[in-house]
């Protein structure tokens, strides 16, 4: 049998960047849509790796991959579609709103897609602008509605809190939405304000106001109790479902089950190593997607032990010690057990003798509790 | 040449800093035509970058030139460079002890300041004839009258036919030679009685050992002598003698009163060729050494800590190597619970310990972590015996204590006088006793205070020059112990004791210290998963109290497939951030915090 995979697909185009957004992205290049969508194809098609896995999962993220025309989106959804796909494959595909129009969601649909995630971040029009996005609210909202009728049942809203000038009345009214429409997955990110974004050029000089660490975690603690009352539990540091519509894409990161990463700047993880794609859109499109692998390494054992905890841990899961044993041969308790009683003292963490995993304050001062989980 | 020791001039140079003592001694040199323009190097005494870049001069050097003057006579003029900091007083007196007068530089649009005084006042209790000159007289802002009308009113010697000149475009220098070979006497040794030669500086060659500085009073000194040192009761036989040529050492066969020359012995370090010691021969002794021989003792302590505690042996040998040119410099090894091993060290005074800590860092370098200076305290226990403190970590219990002095010095400011009233308020916040005021001109005035030195000792220099706008000048001198409320005030940090943040202040200004450094540690120290408390105690009674609120967050909100090895950096670099902090207790401290409460700045 062949060993199952995730395999990821990244469009770098949008309409336009959002401020505070660190992914390879571009805007305003139409003209290069198609070179692009050709690469892709051909990458796809010349991959080696695909001839030795089992797809299992698709995912096609961005930028925005719904700004390329249904044509192209069909095209690149069949490409992978032929290198072959598990009976029952989740196939993903991102979507902002501003950019889903009918034919589009039913090109999708026909290509297999059977998940839609879409960006709506904030109920608020001023959050929206504020954060660069071009839509406004009743975008979303049409955007949603023709998602719904084109079939597509299996869907993940993006939610952004701890936004400048967002307030708790502003998110409970988010979430509010959220609970009349439904969704299976949400998930619910804290802004992180990345070098190289134009926010942080404005938190830099003094010019961003956000809500303090407090709000912050008061905002997250309320979607986690009004999600919680349409049946979506967390599963995942930021990411919520209904038990059952986890997004199995993004929990083989977790779990560090292999994925191939296709397109500009994406990352793989097959057979133990770890490489990407050129983060340069001309020599992605002029290699046709048969660049060089750049960044290839092959994580030892000290430093999967390392990712296995600090991936492992974004579950609520957390990390099995069975699981641990079995991959790398060592217990758990011998590698990390210090690290383990360290946080475990300190209530951020809980050991049940047969996993680890965060408890709700580790999972807010997670990095504080990964980095114990560093060996030196 | 026949030695005439009426052709010989010994004579320094004493001014300001920037009023253009180094310039003036390069074109000197220049002039006395042994060097060609374009062998010469921009400011040919000043050898150490760090003193070209401050503009001041560390190290005493000498330099002999041979002018042809007027009459037709060729003169031999030793010039002996000073140190221009109070910090080496001594050492300065030993190079004016070294001459028979002094060169008075005053910038002709700056006038007199502190500094230029106390040289000045330095050189008359020398017996020096002084030849002033007015320089810079060329600056669009140059008041040549008032300079003069200054030199005479403030430190009461003629200046009506001064020189006036520019060093730096070569305007009446030859009238400088002219002042020097008139106005200053010629020695008057006796080259047949035994030997005495002050030594007034020495440096260390890796190849000759020590090389001595010295003046000759009396007798002759030549190869082979068998030279004894009498305060450190040393015999070494002289394996060179010679004078200085600019930038070089020239040997010769024998140096004779009157002359300012060097030798050479093997010496192994510069603590045993103190400066202000008497040379004599082994066999035929001078029957009691030079006058004015002192052993000069450290005025300020501190700890300096490398910051990577691997480092330790590399500062050990840093040091090591720095103290073989500057016998002033002591340390010994410390250690501190907060930073490790260290050293604490001794230094003349705060230029001397910048001086050594920019040394450090920049020739070896080497990160360090350095602790408020200290002054000594004297404490005088029940039983009447005294201790000298040097490092607060040491004070003992205030049971045994009945009494503790500080030392004070005389301090004299130059300055403008609009701001008077602000220096005289920071003065009296610095607990200082005002002794007088005199008016210099309309505008300018003398203040002269008392101040405890361990007041002036952290920031003193620095908020003088802000809140004068950089117009006032500065000069102090020990003048004794005072008898002072004293207390040790200590920082707690998570309840555990931070012994390298402890330090002695006044009763009087211990809340405000505590309260202040409870607020800068509390901006320095980092969120950490618990609550941290920061107290200011002065022995069990907590005078200040800050507290460091728990992190409540610190999430990596997404983190998918192309982000984890990047994500996995930014957690090495926190991780690699972490370990370059102090750990108090369970506490990161980074070692900006122990710099930082050293610099309380006001407002």
């Amino acid at each position: 049998m062949k060993p199952g995979m995730g395999v990821y697909i990244h469009i770098p185009f949008c309409i336009k960047k959002c401020l505070y957004c660190d992914f390879p992205s571009f805007a305003g290049r139409q003209g290069r849509y198609e070179a692009y969508k050709n690469a892709l194809i051909k990458e796809l098609e010349a991959s080696e790796e695909l001839a030795e896995a089992a797809v299992e999962t698709v995912y096609i993220g961005g930028g925005t991959p719904t700004a390329l025309p249904a044509g192209f989106l069909g095209e690149i959804l069949e490409a992978a579609s032929k290198r072959g796909l598990e009976a029952g494959a989740e196939v993903s595909v991102e979507a902002n709103p501003g950019t889903l129009t009918k034919e589009k969601l039913e090109v999708l649909r026909s290509c297999g897609a059977n998940r839609l995630s879409i960006g709506m971040q904030a109920k608020q029009d001023r959050l929206l602008k504020a954060l660069g996005r071009i839509h406004g609210w009743d975008d979303f909202l049409a955007s949603w509605e023709l998602a719904l009728k084109a079939g597509f049942e299996n869907m993940n809203v993006d939610i952004m809190f701890c936004l400048p000038g967002q307030t708790m009345d502003d998110w409970r009214e988010t979430l509010c939405e959220i609970a009349r429409l439904l969704p299976r997955h949400v998930s619910a990110y804290s802004l992180s304000v990345e070098e190289g974004t134009a926010f942080f050029e404005l938190q830099r000089t003094g010019k961003l106001k956000l809500p303090s660490e407090e709000e912050d975690r008061a905002m997250f603690a309320e979607a986690s109790l009004e999600l919680g009352k349409i049946g979506l539990r967390q599963y995942e540091i930021s990411n919520f479902a209904v038990p059952g519509s986890e997004s199995r894409h993004n929990c083989r990161y977790w779990k560090r089950e292999g994925t191939l990463g296709f397109g500009l700047g994406a990352h793989s993880f097959w057979n133990g190593d770890r490489w990407r794609n050129s983060y340069d859109l001309n020599e992605y499109v002029r290699s046709a997607g048969q660049g060089r692998k750049e960044g290839l390494a092959r994580p030892g054992l000290r430093e999967s032990m390392e990712e296995a905890m600090f991936l492992g841990l974004r579950l609520n899961e957390g990390v099995s010690a069975e699981k641990f044993k079995a991959e790398f041969g060592l217990a758990l308790e011998g590698v990390f057990g210090s690290a383990i009683h360290k946080m475990a003292a300190l209530g951020l963490m809980e050991n049940s003798g047969s996993r680890v995993f965060l408890t709700d304050k580790g999972r807010d001062l997670s990095n504080a509790v990964f980095l114990e989980f560093l060996l030196d | 040449m026949l030695h005439d020791q009426s052709k010989i001039r010994n004579f320094c140079i004493i001014a300001h800093i920037d009023h253009g003592k180094s310039t003036l001694a390069d074109r000197l040199i220049e002039k006395s035509g042994l060097l060609t323009q374009r062998e010469m190097q921009d400011q040919v005494l000043d050898t150490m970058d760090l003193e070209r870049e401050r503009g001041i001069t560390i190290k005493a050097q000498a330099v002999r030139l041979v002018h042809k003057a007027d009459s037709g006579d060729e003169y031999i003029l030793n010039l002996i460079d000073t140190p221009g900091h109070v910090d080496f007083s001594y050492e300065v007196s030993r190079s004016l002890a070294a001459c028979e007068g002094a060169v008075l530089v005053v910038d002709a649009a700056q006038g007199v300041e502190a500094q230029t005084l106390a040289n000045v006042y330095m050189a008359l209790e020398h017996e020096l004839e002084i030849v002033p000159v007015v320089n810079k007289i060329d600056l669009a802002s140059a008041n040549p009258e008032e300079a003069i009308r200054e030199i005479e009113d403030f430190i009461g010697i003629p200046a009506a036919d001064a020189p006036l000149i520019s060093a730096k475009n070569d305007i009446n220098i030859d009238l400088v030679f002219e002042k020097i070979i008139a106005g200053i006497p010629s020695p008057k040794g006796d080259e047949n009685a035994p030997l005495k030669a002050m030594i007034f500086d020495s440096v260390y060659d890796s190849y000759k050992g020590v090389i001595v500085f010295m003046r000759i009073m009396d007798g002759k000194l030549k190869k082979g002598t068998k030279a004894y040192f009498m305060a450190t009761e040393k015999m070494y036989e002289a394996v060179e003698v010679g004078f200085f040529g600019p930038g070089k050492f020239v040997p010769c066969d024998e140096l004779m009163a009157g002359d300012v020359g060097y030798m050479t012995a093997s010496i192994k370090s510069v603590g045993d060729t103190r400066p202000g010691d008497t040379v004599t021969e082994f066999e035929r002794r001078a029957d009691k050494p030079l006058a004015g021989y002192k052993s000069v003792n450290p005025m300020v302590y501190c700890g300096i800590f490398p910051a990577d505690g691997a480092k330790y042996q590399d500062l050990r040998d840093a040091l090591d190597k720095l103290k073989l040119n500057d016998a002033s410099l002591q340390f010994e090894p410390e250690n501190s619970i907060a930073l490790g091993f260290g050293f604490r060290c001794g230094f003349l005074g705060l230029l001397h310990l910048e001086v050594i800590e920019e040394r450090l860092e920049r020739e070896y370098n080497l990160d360090l972590v350095t602790t408020a200076p200290s002054v000594i305290y004297r404490i005088y226990k029940h039983d009447e015996s005294m201790m000298e403190l040097s490092n607060p970590s040491d004070m003992p219990d205030p049971s045994v204590v009945s009494r503790m002095e500080e030392p004070i010095v005389k301090a004299e400011i130059i300055l403008p006088s609009e701001y008077i009233g602000a220096i005289m308020e920071l003065c009296q916040q610095r607990r200082g006793e005002y002794l007088s005021m005199e008016y210099v001109e309309q505008t300018r005035a003398i203040l002269r205070y008392e101040l405890p030195l361990n007041e002036i000792i952290y920031d003193f220099f620095d908020t003088l020059k802000s809140r004068s706008r950089g117009y006032a000048s500065f000069d102090y001198e020990l003048i004794g112990y005072k008898e002072s409320n004293l207390v040790r005030l200590d920082i707690l940090v998570n309840h555990e004791l931070v012994d390298a943040l402890s330090f002695v202040v006044h009763a009087s200004g211990a809340y405000e210290r505590g309260r202040k450094i409870a607020e800068k540690l509390k901006k320095e120290i980092p969120r950490h998963l618990f609550e941290v408390p920061i107290q200011a105690c002065i022995g069990s009674k907590i005078i200040a109290r800050e507290t460091v609120s728990a992190m409540r967050k610190d999430v990596l909100a997404k983190c998918y497939g192309g982000d984890i090895t990047r994500k996995k950096k930014l957690l090495e670099k926190q991780k690699e951030g972490k370990k370059r902090m102090r750990l108090v207790g369970s506490v990161e401290v980074p070692q900006k915090a122990f710099m930082s409460v050293l610099k309380l700045e006001e407002e």
